[in-house]
């Protein structure tokens, strides 16, 4: 059953809807763009709030699968990353997974807004997955990470 | 996404097309590094049809204004629009870089 549009062209789904994507890339920042949008396009689908889908959305996405990429699966091109994004009219749930050997998470949390932080070229990734996302959590997995993002629908 | 660089005057406007991101921030870097080696001295970063930037994009864009800054140059940055100052509030880099509302205004201000 296709959204019902508002005069302001934003979308009100049907009720009870679930949308799910759910897709492996290989560790390519390539490929990164194209996820951002496939997931972008289900949110827009269940009537997210514009900024949701234009920040929130594509930038901590962005920074999740990038970590997955770089730091997870160190670039090798023979590691996938896997994405899943479940998307109601309540909420989205964003889990992204790497194959690599495991990277500290917590430790990679430094506060870039300090004086002495704020002319750094890194550490910023994990900040803004936190300030974009309702909540961002490592998930326990037999091999390699994973991290599970949640944004209420705005 | 793309980068096109024009000059007005003395400055060197960068234009950024598209997203600032993991996957193109390296050629932005490279592309005002190579112009920085030629002697220019100021940069004006134009954003108006940027559609968003994520963590490194944000990093490269304080290598650049470290690497001008020590060239004795300027770096201003132009055209945010709300997504991207939210951003650079939220990181507190509008406190380390200069920014201006329009692109007419970053020129003025050299």
């Amino acid at each position: 059953m296709p959204p019902a549009f508002n005069p302001d062209g934003s979308a009100t789904p049907p009720a009870a809807e679930v949308r799910v994507v759910e897709l492996e890339i290989p560790s390519d920042v390539a490929f990164i763009e194209s996820v951002v949008d496939l997931v972008r396009r289900e949110c827009q689908a269940m009537g997210y709030a514009p900024r949701q889908i234009s920040l929130n959305v594509p930038v901590a996405l962005t920074e999740a699968v990038s970590n997955a990429i770089l730091r997870g699966n160190r670039d090798d091109p023979a590691k996938h990353v896997h994405v899943r994004a479940e998307v109601d009219q309540m909420r989205l749930v964003l889990e992204v997974g790497d194959e690599g050997e495991g990277f500290d998470f917590e430790a990679s949390l430094i506060d870039p807004t300090l004086p002495g932080n704020i002319d750094r070229e890194d550490g910023r990734g994990l900040f803004l997955m936190r300030s974009l996302m309702d909540s961002v959590e490592r998930v326990d997995v037999p091999y390699g990470s994973k991290v599970r993002m949640t944004l209420h629908r705005g | 996404m793309s980068f096109s660089i024009n000059r007005e005057g003395e400055v060197v406007v960068v234009d950024v097309e598209g997203q600032l991101i993991v996957g193109n921030r390296q050629e932005l870097k490279q592309k005002v590094l190579d112009e920085l080696d030629r002697g220019e001295k100021k940069f004006l970063i134009d954003f108006s049809q940027t559609g968003y930037i994520d963590s490194s994009g944000l990093g490269v864009l304080v290598s650049l204004s470290k690497k001008i800054r020590e060239q004795g140059g300027e770096l201003r940055l132009a055209n945010l629009n709300d997504d991207l100052k939210t951003l650079f509030e939220l990181t507190k880099l509008d406190t380390l870089f200069q920014i201006a509302d329009t692109r007419d205004r970053a020129l003025q201000s050299f």
